[in-house]
């Protein structure tokens, strides 16, 4: 079908880009000069002399050692996540009990609690349980917090799978383990990877249990570490946005290698 | 669109054919996600709601404190107005992002040249943390070495962050700027699962792109919206973030919505009990809110991931 070019569209689609463009060129423009230069250039200016000096700097004032706390909180949320999912889809999938369709309700009415509500007692039960300040009680409530989500995307996949090929296993007199294994997890990669990416990009990205739950620097991790250096050194512009380009460095190389999956990890952000 | 008992039915007459018992995952496959989400989501959950009755300074145990909670929030000023200042910001919100994110969404799907360079773009405030991208816009708004000190004929004074009103533009400015990509990405996905023939059909009929706008693609998005918007309001309620770094609730507290008083109260006046409280009316307006997304979506008798989106 030919369709003549819908300029007012494509105008307004520009003026987008350009909302989003210039602030990213405006951050890494900052980063590669000195702070002196940015504070007499000003933002919009190209700049003159290019220095690495803030990125080491950075480096040098410990985010480093935050960037392995967050790769631990990432790691250990991701392998939790994938222990216990998978599992739980399956038994809604599959199970015919009622007390699994409880549970699909239990973590459907699970979307809606927001993180922000639970922060208070949160903090009275990592307290208690002697994990204050502890990597450990960051990651059980962040990954505790994208069951949820993984939980949703994972019967959705799962529900695909056609229930010929359960009766195929079946006739074999297979058990509910070899179904798992052999057909339910081979068939479910897709949505494996989804689950991968969003439990990884909300550990990754997660602010506010950090925020209330930890305190110290060895305990830091990346997020909490540019909320520091903004209250502490905001002034320091160009360290600052620094940090903020070495803070998504991880995410953007998991862009350009696994562009599908992180964009199907991205839409269950919002629950779906 | 299948309904929920219909592959159930045909499941267990093929059942019945092929004579053979499936084995099916009994409740302990379920067990470990659920004790754990119990105990991590659900338990707290329960504790805001005891905590709300209590005295607690963060560091002891929680005293008993009866209704006191209850009776000073009733009669805090604050807590009134940042429950307005939460909704107005929501509100705003939606209105800027539902259109945005419509129109970006519908011409993005139909752009196949354009969109590979356009996409990967406007992806990038997907992949950076609440935090980055605020901290980012400090920054850049900076009273004395951002943008505004340099464009005073746009901006006034340059002080973004000193006067009300500016200080909610910026932040549902920032909003936007953070979740209009994810919301195009919504309204792309969906447009693209429109039927062609509608398209052809309304050709054939002399109808002008606007009107196919408006007859075809609008009313084929509404089950989108009603998702994408329900995310909008939960989200824009539960802003906290965004408060706590590009504003601290200021100037006074003008900008202190619900949210980030909770945590003021909490976390910073070592008012834990009073804290709940908030927390605790902020937990049932974001249940009755979900009750009715999961009553209008649907969502519990979804069979495919693909269905309403």
């Amino acid at each position: 079908m030919k369709r003549r070019p819908n300029y007012l569209a494509g105008l307004g689609s520009l003026v987008w880009l350009f909302l989003i463009g210039l602030p990213l060129y405006v951050m890494l423009a900052a980063t590669l000069q000195d702070r002196s230069d940015y504070s007499s250039n000003g933002p919009l200016a190209f700049p003159k002399h290019l220095t690495l000096h803030n990125y080491t700097q950075d480096f040098s004032n410990g985010f480093g050692h935050f960037f392995l706390n967050t790769l631990v909180v990432t790691i250990a949320v991701v392998a939790i996540v994938l222990l216990v999912v998978p599992p739980l889809a399956y038994a809604i999938v599959r199970s015919q009990g009622r007390i699994t369709t409880g549970v699909f309700r239990l973590f459907l009415l699970g979307l809606a609690i927001p993180a922000q509500a639970v922060i208070v007692p949160m903090f009275y039960v990592i307290s208690k349980a002697g994990l204050y300040d502890n990597l450990i009680g960051v990651i059980l409530p962040t990954a505790a917090f994208s069951l949820p989500v993984c939980a949703l995307i994972l019967t959705g996949v799962m529900r695909e799978i056609s229930p010929e090929l359960y009766e195929a296993m079946a006739m074999d007199g297979a058990t509910p383990w070899r179904v798992f294994f052999q057909l339910v997890v081979p068939l479910s990669k897709s949505g494996l990877s989804t689950i991968v990416v969003f439990s990884a990009l909300q550990a990754w990205n997660g602010f506010l249990f950090p925020l209330v739950l930890t305190q110290s620097d060895s305990s830091k991790v990346i997020t909490l570490g540019l909320f520091n250096f903004q209250t502490e050194h905001g002034i320091d512009i160009p360290g600052l946005l620094a940090a903020v380009v070495l803070s998504m460095l991880p995410i953007f190389i998991v862009y350009l290698f696994a562009r599908r999956a992180l964009v199907q990890g991205l839409m269950g952000v919002g629950g779906k | 669109m299948t309904t929920s008992a219909e592959p159930r039915v045909a499941r267990r007459r093929s059942i019945r054919r092929s004579g053979a018992a499936v084995a099916r995952p009994g409740f302990a496959w379920a067990a470990p996600a659920t004790l754990f989400f119990l105990l991590f989501a659900v338990v707290p959950l329960v504790l805001v709601a005891v905590l709300s009755f209590t005295n607690w300074d963060g560091l002891g145990s929680p005293q008993y404190a009866g209704l006191d909670n209850w009776k000073a929030l009733i009669h805090d000023h604050v807590m009134i107005q940042s429950l307005w200042l939460s909704v107005l910001i929501t509100v705003l919100g939606v209105v800027v992002q539902t259109p945005l994110s419509i129109l970006l969404g519908v011409w993005a799907a139909g752009k196949p040249r354009n969109r590979a360079i356009l996409s990967a773009i406007y992806f990038i405030p997907l992949l950076l943390s609440a935090t980055a991208i605020s901290i980012l816009w400090r920054a850049l708004l900076d009273p004395n070495f951002g943008v505004p000190s340099q464009a005073k004929w746009l901006f006034g004074d340059g002080n973004l962050f000193g006067h009300q009103t500016s200080a909610i533009g910026v932040l549902v400015f920032v909003g936007a700027w953070q979740y209009t990509p994810f919301h195009t990405l919504i309204y792309q996905g969906a447009t693209r699962a429109i039927p062609p023939v509608l398209y052809q059909a309304a050709e054939i009929d002399g109808a002008g792109r606007i009107r196919q706008f408006f007859s075809i693609t609008l009313p084929q998005l509404r089950t989108t919206m009603i998702t994408s918007m329900i995310l909008m309001v939960v989200g824009g309620l539960t802003t906290f973030d965004t408060v706590l770094i590009l504003t601290q609730g200021g100037p006074g507290t003008d900008t202190t919505i619900s949210a980030y008083y909770m945590y003021q109260q909490a976390f910073k006046s070592f008012d834990f009990g009073g804290g709940s409280a908030i927390a605790l009316v902020l937990v049932v307006i974001a249940t009755i809110i979900s009750l009715i997304v999961v009553k209008v979506s649907g969502y519990d008798k979804m069979r495919s991931s693909t269905e309403g989106l």
